[in-house]
């Protein structure tokens, strides 16, 4: 057992975030607007401080603190956070103050009436530092308490977010929806988190992992309330990545926030998630592949489902908003698939199932913010861009965003060479090493019905005339953010070896902590 | 410099070339003139790759190199050419700077994005062709999709948003299967024991390493990674039934895209067919091979009979285009040097001939604005030139001796008709048939269209393009410049067949090596014995006890850079 003051040291990104998070929120309550414009640069600061402080291996565990920083994937993810999280306060930090000239309806009402979605706030961007330092802190922890608050804390700011994102009924439907569920969701893993502690009387990672090694050597089978417990907490787990059963507020939701909010919720709270389903599965996986089998067959028949209803509902929609959100839970099914396997640590780097899903979050994570960056630049008829009709012409109206939406849809499409395909090469492969064939079947035959949507996109963008109501808004820096993570995810396609690499290296770490602790069992 | 840096010039050229064009000034004619010396350039690179090639090495992979991309899944831009790679590569190189002759007077908006998606995509299905790494193939055989897409869905006909759908969402379902298949067969390797040969027992995407993983299968998988590859590959080619795209993509195509679909594009399936199921699955091949070649001659007869009723000329070469294809795929798997070679020589004579057909039924609809034959007829006396060439062309699609297309379709025919072990006589007659309906269609559509009483009525009522007027100037002499050097392609190869067979004849018998010594010796292999104890082999219950492997191609045949 670490002390708690060990543990702060490893802590110097998440605490830079936070200090950041307080200064947005003093800074915020200047009411010249001028000021709070600053809350946009604070948050950008705090957050290349925290890439800083990781990049020079500050708050990164020394050897002894290996075990206190829970595994080997916590560098990975926390930077994988903070670059994305880069883009992400991009794609956010303009608000649609202006119109363009001769705009037909604009998005500020003349009457004065405050629209949230359109002024400088200094509130949202403290609670967007939050929530990522949340994720920040999933990524390190190593006990099932922290576990739980750091999910918390990734969650919600985000309730805060999506309700006072836009000056609509939809946001507040929105964010009623998604506080509840997501209340019922905690309280699921939460008792599933208390099932594994009364089975083992332990809430330190290590000492479960421990726990169980020494169940597996006696050969006895795993506890049922402990893979109970492991159940419940892996399908309360599934509302932050929403996969199947969990995943019916994902669209709504998606569609009520305010589209840079809804680029937010489509990363961070799933990168929390995944990095938590890595961390608990983790738990049983000295028990060996036999005893958790129940385990596998739940994920196996959750990434299938997932995947499935995911593509299928995203066929029926309309709306663009919706269409990529189920695209994102199509994309958890996915990345679904990279976790079965997760009895066997990979050596080979192909075969590596819990790399390939770090890897594929970044791509998943840079198309997606791509594809709602671009949508957010886009309004229509006093509101923000939602339908195909909306995105019309948009390739010949403005080329730049037209191609960065097209590079967006076909990475995650997964078509060559964009990032997205060598994810799919990374998450399938490892599958298959596992045995794994007919997943990786329904798997291929899913991105076949996705394509039908992801085109749909692309045809609006590219073959339909311009539609005379959609106005481009003036926010220089969310286009920033769209081309960047387009160039980024074609040129990681094309050079993303240093990634695939990276990634190995951060689990192959974690693989190595999990062997020493089932060495040392008592 | 480097010899082994000529191919990826050849590669990276157009594409540079295309970006280059977002530089220009959105003026029509130095985008044009642009373009035309971008494909001209790689032209000259191709043909600087013939001189330098070893004619008599053909069977080896040289001026091979590998450029470093994911070490860690052992994914490389490898690339390297032997005889039928490079033969195909002309063909792209010989027809692109034609393709932007050829279109300059029929596109008439948007130029920077059509040439500029034009260069890319001949970047792709060059790279197709000499890709040594499967996931590099893979890559660019997919990325070939968007640019057509593109090409098809804005500057196409009426119809151009559904064609290009249909095309991009039918050829990318079967060809991720394929993906699954090749995942497979990578795994695989790294199952094997690393003492079997050369890159076994580890992850990489390298083809000749792949060949000896797929080759030590089971029957059992052999069949399911055949399936894989030919659900990408067969709805490429397009084989019968997965044929139904290729008609509406043709037809709402611009005549761009129609050559290059037809030229190139359907050539990828048959040379992924070649490349990869022939020697990866030589096992499942032999046993399926009969059922596709029935699934070929069936085509040949269906699409036939279909092109006997159509109405529109560019839909009738379009389904004749299916009808030659299942030649090709016949002769392939009759799996002797004959077939195959007969199968080679007429995807590239299908390239020649199909392609110049599309441009002169491009051409005529750019005066008439109408594809319907009812309303056209009789323009030998009109345009005597444009007639001349559409004859030509058509004789040499028919098969008639002396031009190109009878070369290949006498050579399958009689590698199917020989190949006793795998199709035989009656496969050879029944496809026969197809050559006479062949001859019936393309008379039909040549009696009613260039000879008969002239008849030039133009677009019928309510057609959108109506109110053009309808020209009847023969052709000018760019168009001509066009058509005459497939002409001369074709009259070439079709009295001098063997400059083209001699030198694809080794790589052929590299090629057929592993079916052949299935179907002659019945015994499966000749080199390594893997050990039935090893544990890694017996995780399949599916293997026999003791296993044969075969391995094809020895490492030092391949040329070193």
């Amino acid at each position: 057992m670490t002390h708690m003051l060990d543990k702060i040291v490893t802590l110097w990104p998440e605490v830079a975030l936070l200090v950041g998070a307080c200064v947005c929120l003093a800074v915020g309550l200047s009411p010249r607007a001028g000021t709070r414009l600053l809350c946009a640069w604070v948050a950008g600061l705090s957050l290349v401080a925290a890439g800083g402080l990781l990049a020079f291996g500050v708050g990164q565990a020394d050897q002894g603190l290996a075990a206190a920083a829970g595994t080997g994937m916590t560098g990975f993810v926390k930077a994988a956070i903070v670059g994305v999280g880069l883009l992400l306060l991009l794609v956010a930090a303009s608000v649609p103050s202006e119109l363009e000239r001769d705009a037909p309806g604009g998005l500020v009402d003349g009457d004065g009436k405050f629209d949230p979605g359109s002024v400088m706030r200094g509130e949202f961007f403290a609670f967007f530092l939050f929530s990522l330092a949340g994720a920040m802190l999933c990524a390190g922890a190593n006990d099932l308490v922290w576990l739980f608050l750091a999910l918390e804390l990734t969650s919600l700011p985000t309730y805060v977010l999506v309700a006072t994102s836009r000056d609509r009924a939809d946001a507040q439907e929105s964010a009623v929806k998604y506080f509840f569920l997501g209340a019922m969701a905690a309280a699921v893993f939460l008792y599933g988190f208390t099932l594994i502690y009364g089975s083992t009387g332990l809430t330190n990672f290590d000492a479960i992992r421990a726990y169980v090694a020494a169940f597996a050597d006696s050969g006895e089978p795993l506890a049922p309330l402990l893979r109970t417990g492991l159940i419940l907490a892996i399908l309360g787990v599934s509302f932050k990545i929403a996969a199947v059963p969990m995943h019916f507020y994902a669209a709504d939701v998606y569609q009520g926030a305010a589209t840079p909010v809804t680029a937010m919720l489509a990363f961070v709270p799933k990168t929390a998630g995944f990095v938590s389903l890595i961390l608990l599965l983790s738990l049983v996986q000295p028990a060996g592949a036999e005893a958790t089998r129940a385990v596998t067959w739940l994920l196996c028949l959750m990434a299938a489902l997932t995947m499935t209803v995911g593509n299928v509902l995203g066929l029926l929609q309309h709306n663009v908003k919706r269409v990529l959100a189920y695209s994102s839970i199509a994309h958890s099914g996915y990345i679904l698939v990279g976790l079965v396997g997760f009895t066997e640590a990979g050596s080979t780097a192909l075969g590596n199932g819990t790399a390939a899903v770090l890897f594929y979050l970044v791509a998943y994570g840079l198309a997606t913010v791509g594809a709602f960056a671009v949508l957010g630049c886009i309004g229509s008829r006093g509101d923000e861009a939602q339908t195909y009709d909306d995105l019309a012409g948009l390739g010949r109206r403005h080329p730049v965003l037209g191609a960065a939406m097209l590079i967006s849809v076909l990475s995650l499409l997964g078509l060559p060479p964009m990032i997205g395909f060598i994810g799919k090469i990374y998450l399938f492969g490892s599958a298959i090493d596992r045995g794994y064939t007919l997943l990786v079947i329904i798997a291929v035959l899913n991105s076949a019905v996705s394509a039908v949507y992801y085109l749909r996109i692309a045809a609006a963008c590219y073959f339909r005339d311009p539609a005379a109501e959609t106005v481009s808004l003036a926010v220089p820096w969310r286009r920033a953010g769209a081309v960047l993570a387009a160039i980024s995810a074609l040129v990681l396609g094309v050079a993303g070896g240093r990634l695939v690499d990276a990634a190995h290296v951060a689990t192959a770490g974690q693989a190595q902590a999990v062997a020493h602790v089932s060495s040392v069992a008592p | 410099m480097q010899l082994s840096m000529l191919i990826p010039m050849m590669v990276v050229l157009p594409l540079l070339s295309g970006a280059a064009l977002l530089l220009l000034p959105s003026g029509g004619k130095a985008i044009k003139a642009h373009a035309l010396i971008g494909t001209l350039a790689t032209l000259g690179v191709s043909l600087l790759v013939v001189c330098r090639f070893d004619w008599s090495e053909s069977q080896a992979i040289q001026m091979a190199s590998a450029i470093g991309w994911v070490e860690g899944f052992g994914l490389s831009f490898g690339f390297g050419i032997d005889a039928i790679s490079l033969w195909l590569v002309l063909l792209t190189t010989v027809l692109m700077p034609l393709v932007v002759l050829g279109s300059f007077s029929s596109v008439t908006h948007r130029f920077k994005e059509f040439y500029g998606w034009l260069m890319v995509l001949e970047a792709a299905m060059i790279g197709t062709f000499v890709a040594t790494d499967l996931i590099f193939f893979y890559i660019c055989f997919e990325f070939t999709l968007v640019p057509l897409y593109l090409l098809i869905g804005v500057f196409g006909g009426t119809q151009r948003l559904r064609a290009a759908k249909m095309f991009f969402l039918y050829t990318f379902t079967g060809s991720m299967l394929t993906f699954a298949g090749v995942l497979y067969v990578a795994w695989f390797n790294t199952t094997l024991p690393w003492t079997l040969f050369e890159g076994a027992g580890r992850w990489t995407f390298d083809i000749r390493t792949l060949y000896g993983s797929a080759q030590a299968m089971s029957h059992g998988q052999q069949v399911w990674v055949l399936i894989a590859l030919l659900s990408g590959f067969a709805v490429k080619v397009p084989l019968f039934p997965v044929h139904t795209w290729l008609p509406l993509a043709h037809t709402e195509a611009p005549t761009s895209g129609s050559v290059i679909l037809a030229g190139v594009l359907l050539k990828l399936g048959t040379y992924g067919l070649l490349r990869f199921a022939l020697p990866m699955t030589p096992w499942a091949v032999v046993t399926i091979g009969p059922y596709i070649g029935a699934f070929a001659v069936a085509g040949i007869l269906y699409t036939a009979l279909i092109c006997w009723v159509q109405k529109d000329i560019k839909k009738l070469i379009a389904y004749s285009s299916v009808s030659h294809l299942g030649f090709c795929v016949l002769g392939m798997f009759a799996l002797n040097s004959v077939g195959v070679g007969g199968s080679i020589l007429y995807m590239i004579n299908h390239g020649l001939s199909t392609g110049a057909l599309f441009l002169c039924v491009g051409m005529i609809y750019e005066r008439m604005h109408t594809r319907e034959m009812s309303r056209m007829g009789g323009l030998a006396r009109i345009m005597p030139v444009w007639a001349f060439f559409m004859v030509f062309f058509c004789m040499a699609s028919v098969g008639l001796p002396g031009l190109n297309g009878f070369v290949g379709e006498f050579l399958t025919l009689m590698g199917a008709f020989v190949a006793t072990d795998v199709l035989g006589p009656a496969y050879a007659a029944i496809a026969g048939v197809g050559m006479i309906l062949g001859a019936i269609y393309v008379l039909y559509m040549v009696g009613r269209v260039v000879f008969g009483p002239v008849v030039t009525l133009g677009p019928s009522l309510g057609d959108p393009s109506d109110g053009h007027g309808v020209r009847t100037d023969d052709l000018n002499w760019r168009e001509i410049g066009v058509l005459s050097p497939l002409a001369v392609g074709c009259l070439w190869l079709g009295l001098f067949p063997t400059t083209v067979l001699q030198t694809l004849e080794a790589p052929i018998e590299g090629i057929i090596e592993p079916t052949r010594s299935i179907l002659d010796g019945g015994v499966y292999g000749k080199g390594v014995t893997i050990d039935s104890d090893s544990e890694r082999i017996d995780r399949d219950s599916d293997f026999p006890a003791a296993r044969r492997v075969l391995v094809l191609f020895d490492t030092d045949r391949i040329a070193q850079p």
